[in-house]
């Protein structure tokens, strides 16, 4: 039977499988980072376990660390407690370990592709909701939880439930100022925030064929805000030329026989899949966010819904409290929009492709009075990059902060954090309530609207900023 | 994992769609690397709110969450089944949940129920009424005084799980391992690039 991409990675996975249509699946690799292994460690010890192929794990912090003064120790006793357990956890459990200080150092879902730990073919799997990123190189990559990341370490499997295969066809090419964050976003806003659930998504299409590694990544990241845990993306020859060399990835004769297994990671041409989503993407305007859920989107030169015209009572409520919470009234218009906060960065849009759109849109500008704004480095290789490029110089002398890699203001569990109030530009990937700092207000968009809005001091329309 | 068989008590009705991990459990207390002690943070930016069901007083008594669609969408964090646990809940049911959210719940002794969202819709009215609500897990069905007795379904695996508390990991490696082993063998040959790493670890 003719069989997707997602089939044929679920299927070369399974180890027993139940009649009721759950397998235990094998587990290729796993990323660890500091937030959700602490008790997945102590699950190892409690059980009297070890772990079962330490080589293919791979750790580094993130989500807790400041993205400054990094030559000191970290000043919160907690963060600093957690990022120490984490390290201290890898030396006893013979896990590799990047260190904050080291050069490798990064976002999770940033440094699995830079090490060439992430490879077509492969289930990758980590305690974290955007590792659905790897998809973007035809690896079946699932979020999962502490517990789960535990057994994995343990057993090398986990027991899954197969979801319905769903396909995304981006046709056509993207019109200028329209990114992948803009697919992602209007994929979202048209099926809704568990649009997706229960399926796997494979993102298809002229305008995803078109998108470099980076691009795919920040598409297959928000899979999950569509509901999904995985996104893929068949590998083609734009993956192999991005993961030829990379430290971690086959080298030699190695490479030459993973690359002829590679050559048929994709859906059979008469596969049928559960779903299919069909987006024009040339017509695809600029997107932006204006509630507390990925699919209160908008195009940019849109304006708000009302929630008096929705019929569904869940609905009304749902839209009234979002517009409640971010100070916002129907109909009104986000282009134009005043920010006091502008955040560039993060698994979605923390790569050197965004950098470089960002940094493209300054153009001699300053960033406006009263915008705090910030450009933080998806990685440490990023940072480095970026910084041969001379970006760092272009945001600096533009007035945005320049920092270390981390997660930095997508999660406020860090020492980045917005106000009660704040409104902030954001690259990241939710817009979820107090997600930035408790009562602080996001609006997701691209890498090169957010630097726009910097230098405005409001949302605009990119297509007309480039004008 | 503390066994589950049937759970008899009062439910607290939450309704919103969309409720994420974050406003479950925010992201600044991750910091925390326990398990155990959370619930005190659970909905902690809600907390006070006009109404917030989990503020009335007897809420605390609570052993069955009803909860609106998407529940428990967006972060995989485990703190926040871990700290719905701690406040004593055993059992949530709405008419779908977050993925990650849903399949962390049978790890901590949290029976997750989906139900067509009409059955869920009687469940908070009998929850708003203050009704004792029985969910019997042995027998697949949640009764509500003035609701129609409702089936339910677990698959099989999870469900003797919760029946007797397994542990996960143990369980894999015990009926397991030499499947595990099996696999390993095919795929060292067929991938072995897979496992470059482990032999030079080695
Ligand atoms: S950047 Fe944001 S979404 Fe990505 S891993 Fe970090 S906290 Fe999660």
């Amino acid at each position: 039977m003719a069989r997707t991409l997602y089939d044929r990675l679920w299927d070369a996975h399974v180890v027993v499988s139940e009649a009721d249509g759950r397998s235990l699946l094998y587990i290729d690799r796993h990323l660890l980072h500091e937030v959700s292994t602490p008790q997945s460690f102590a699950a190892l010890r409690e059980g009297g376990h070890v772990v079962h192929r330490p080589a293919t794990q791979l750790a580094v912090a993130d989500h807790a660390v400041p993205t400054h003064d990094r030559d000191r120790p970290i000043a919160d006793p907690l963060a600093r407690a957690q990022v120490g357990l984490l390290e201290r956890n890898c030396a006893d459990f013979g896990i590799d370990y990047l260190r904050l200080d080291g050069p490798d150092q990064g976002i999770v879902h940033v440094i699995g592709p830079e090490q060439g730990f992430t490879l077509p073919g492969m289930t990758l799997v980590c305690g974290d909701s955007h590792t659905a990123t790897h998809g973007a190189f035809g690896a079946l990559a699932f979020g999962i939880g502490a517990s789960e990341c535990g057994t994995a370490m343990a057993t090398q499997a986990l027991w899954q439930t197969k979801a319905r295969r769903m396909r995304v066809t981006f046709a056509g090419a993207l019109a200028p100022g329209v990114t992948p964050k803009d697919m992602a976003l209007a994929l979202i806003g048209r099926i809704g925030a568990a649009g997706a659930s229960g399926h796997a998504i494979e993102f298809a299409g002229e305008a995803v064929r078109a998108l470099s590694m980076e691009g795919r990544m920040t598409l297959c990241n928000m899979a999950i805000e569509a509901g999904s845990r995985t996104g893929l993306v068949a590998p083609d020859a734009t993956t192999f030329a991005y993961l030829e060399g990379r430290p971690r990835a086959p080298a030699s004769a190695s490479w030459d026989a993973a690359l002829a297994a590679w050559q048929d990671l994709a859906s059979d041409p008469d596969a049928v899949f559960d779903r299919e989503i069909e987006i024009d993407a040339a017509t695809l305007a600029p997107q932006a966010t204006f509630g507390t859920s990925p699919d209160q989107v908008i195009a940019v030169d849109g304006a708000l819904p009302d929630p008096a015209t929705l019929a569904d009572g869940a609905a009304r409520a749902k839209l009234e409290k979002a517009l409640a919470y971010m100070d916002l009234a129907p109909g009104q218009r986000l282009a134009g929009l005043a920010v006091d906060h502008v955040f560039i960065g993060s698994c979605t849009n923390g790569r050197l492709d965004d950098l470089r759109a960002a940094a493209a849109t300054i153009r001699g500008r300053r960033v406006a009075a009263g915008v705090t704004a910030l450009v933080v480095p998806g990685s440490g290789a990023v940072k480095r990059q970026a910084e041969a490029e001379g970006l760092d110089r272009l945001f600096v002398a533009a007035g945005f902060q320049w920092r270390e890699a981390g997660c930095s203001l997508c999660v406020a569990m860090n020492d980045d954090r917005l106000p009660a109030g704040a409104r902030c530009a954001s690259t990241s990937n939710r817009n979820f309530e107090g997600r930035q700092g408790a009562g602080a207000r996001t609006h997701l968009m691209s890498p090169a609207m957010a630097a726009a809005a910097a230098i405005a001091g409001h949302i605009v329309d990119i297509r007309e900023d480039a004008a | 994992m503390i066994p589950l068989r049937q759970v008899e008590g009062r439910a607290i009705s939450l309704p919103d769609a969309d409720i994420d991990t974050d406003i479950i459990y925010p992201a600044r207390f991750l910091l925390i690397t326990e398990k155990r002690g959370l619930g005190r943070y659970a909905f902690h930016d809600r907390r006070g709110a006009p109404g917030f069901p989990f503020d009335a007083p007897d809420a605390k008594e609570a052993t069955i969450l009803i909860a609106g669609a998407n529940f428990g969408c967006g972060s995989s964090r485990e703190q926040a089944p871990w700290a719905l646990a701690d406040l004593g809940l055993r059992v949530i049911v709405a008419p779908s949940f977050g993925e990650i959210f849903f399949s962390n719940c049978f790890k901590n002794g949290l029976l997750a129920i989906t139900l067509p969202a009409e059955q869920v819709g009687a469940l908070h009215g009998a929850a708003t009424a203050g009704a004792t609500i029985a969910v019997d897990l042995e027998a697949g069905t949640i009764a509500a005084p003035g609701v129609t007795t409702i089936p339910f379904a677990v698959d099989a695996d999870s469900r003797e799980s919760l029946l007797n508390g397994w542990d996960e990991t143990a369980r894999i490696r015990a009926r397991h391992s030499a499947d595990i082993t099996r696999f390993e063998a095919a795929q060292r040959r067929a991938s072995p690039w897979l496992w470059t790493k482990d032999d030079i670890d080695a």
